[in-house]
């Protein structure tokens, strides 16, 4: 199945944060390119939704719900730069 | 944290296409260019939910989706061809901050939609009319039938704030001898040049969106001022 990107995780995402996290600038812990969070590769048809780096394609993030819990693993990020509103 | 909104209207658009008018209460408001997510739960439980752009800018009382139907999707043909007005509807959003025009933003904007990626340029374009905001409207369909908005459009067209160029990619209506997808030259043409300072937004397919935000930048345009939205 073709990728869609970040902005396909945004509904997910904001179950979790209280900021939106499609601005925010992410670094991949893989290859270390800086990108807007927007624009990484989001598959939503894995259980749960996988973000995965433009550059390498290392999974940086993943959100997975089940009835009664969501877990978030933020491995492939060395950090999330969100701007102020 | 899903909510249950209620369907005021439901408008054919084309064919294949309609415009879902909702009524949800406490609406935050929202930016042009956010969305939705839509959630479906079948009898036996089973839930399936999808992305739906916003198509109008925020006036309040209600807001509008459009959704284009995928055959043998799972949720786009019950919403384009089952739901009716007073049907509950549940939905999560607004979503997304950074495929958004805010009023006052710097600079001319260029809007570039594939199919029912034209969605979220419909709201930008409502947001911005009325404001200083020069924006020119790039939108690719098979034909002549599948475009959406189409009265919106030809209002538009005929009046100075704005510029739309359609680009036919299958049959072309009598008087449009071109038939083809958007290549180098036709950007060329039709959208602002690098040096120009736009915002350009590309919306559609992720194909259509990838093979032109390439060309953009293979033209010389900052990728940085290029957001992207694919629909898949
Ligand atoms: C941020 C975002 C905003 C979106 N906004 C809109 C919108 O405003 N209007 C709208 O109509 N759609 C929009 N979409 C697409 C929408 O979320 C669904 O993917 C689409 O309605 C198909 O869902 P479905 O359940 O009917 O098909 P599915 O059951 O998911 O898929 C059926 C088949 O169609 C293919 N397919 C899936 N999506 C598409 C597509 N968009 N085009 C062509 N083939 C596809 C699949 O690969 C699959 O083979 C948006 C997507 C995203 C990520
Ligand atoms: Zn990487």
């Amino acid at each position: 199945m073709n990728h869609l990107d970040g902005n396909a995780a945004a509904g997910a995402l904001s179950e979790l944060f209280a900021v939106d996290l499609t601005a925010a600038i992410a670094q991949c812990n893989s290859c270390g390119q800086t990108n807007v969070f927007a624009e990484s590769h989001v598959y939503v048809n894995a259980p749960g939704t996988v973000a995965r780096c433009s550059g390498c394609d290392a999974v940086l993030l993943r959100v997975v719900s089940t009835p009664n819990d969501t877990y978030l693993d933020l491995r492939g990020l060395t950090y999330l730069r969100v701007p102020s509103t | 944290m899903w909510q249950v909104a209620t369907v005021a209207d439901v408008r054919r658009e084309t064919a294949t296409a309609s415009t879902i008018v909702l009524e949800v209460p406490d609406w935050p408001g929202h930016l042009a260019g956010q969305h939705l997510d839509v959630r479906l739960t079948a009898p036996d439980g089973y839930r399936a939910s999808r992305s739906y752009s916003i198509a109008s800018a925020w006036s309040a009382d209600t807001i509008e989706l459009t959704v284009e139907k995928v055959p043998d999707g799972e949720v786009s043909p019950y919403l384009v061809d089952v739901l009716k007005a007073g049907d509950p509807l549940e939905i999560r959003g607004p979503v997304g901050g950074w495929f958004v025009w805010k009023p006052g933003q710097e600079g001319p904007v260029q809007l570039i939609g594939g199919g029912s990626g034209v969605v979220p340029l419909r709201s930008m374009l409502q947001a911005a009319s009325g404001t200083s905001t020069p924006m020119r409207l790039l939108y690719s369909v098979r034909r002549p039938e599948s475009v959406i908005y189409v009265h919106d459009l030809k209002e538009l067209a005929a009046s100075d704030d704005v510029d739309v160029h359609l680009v036919y990619t299958r049959e072309a209506p009598a008087g449009e001898p071109r038939v083809g997808r958007i290549d180098a030259e036709l950007l060329e043409q039709y959208v602002y040049k690098p040096t120009d300072g736009a915002t350009t937004y590309v919306c559609g397919p992720t194909a259509f969106v990838e093979a032109v935000a390439d060309l953009l930048v293979a033209a010389g345009h900052d990728p940085a001022r290029i957001r992207t939205e694919r629909f898949g």
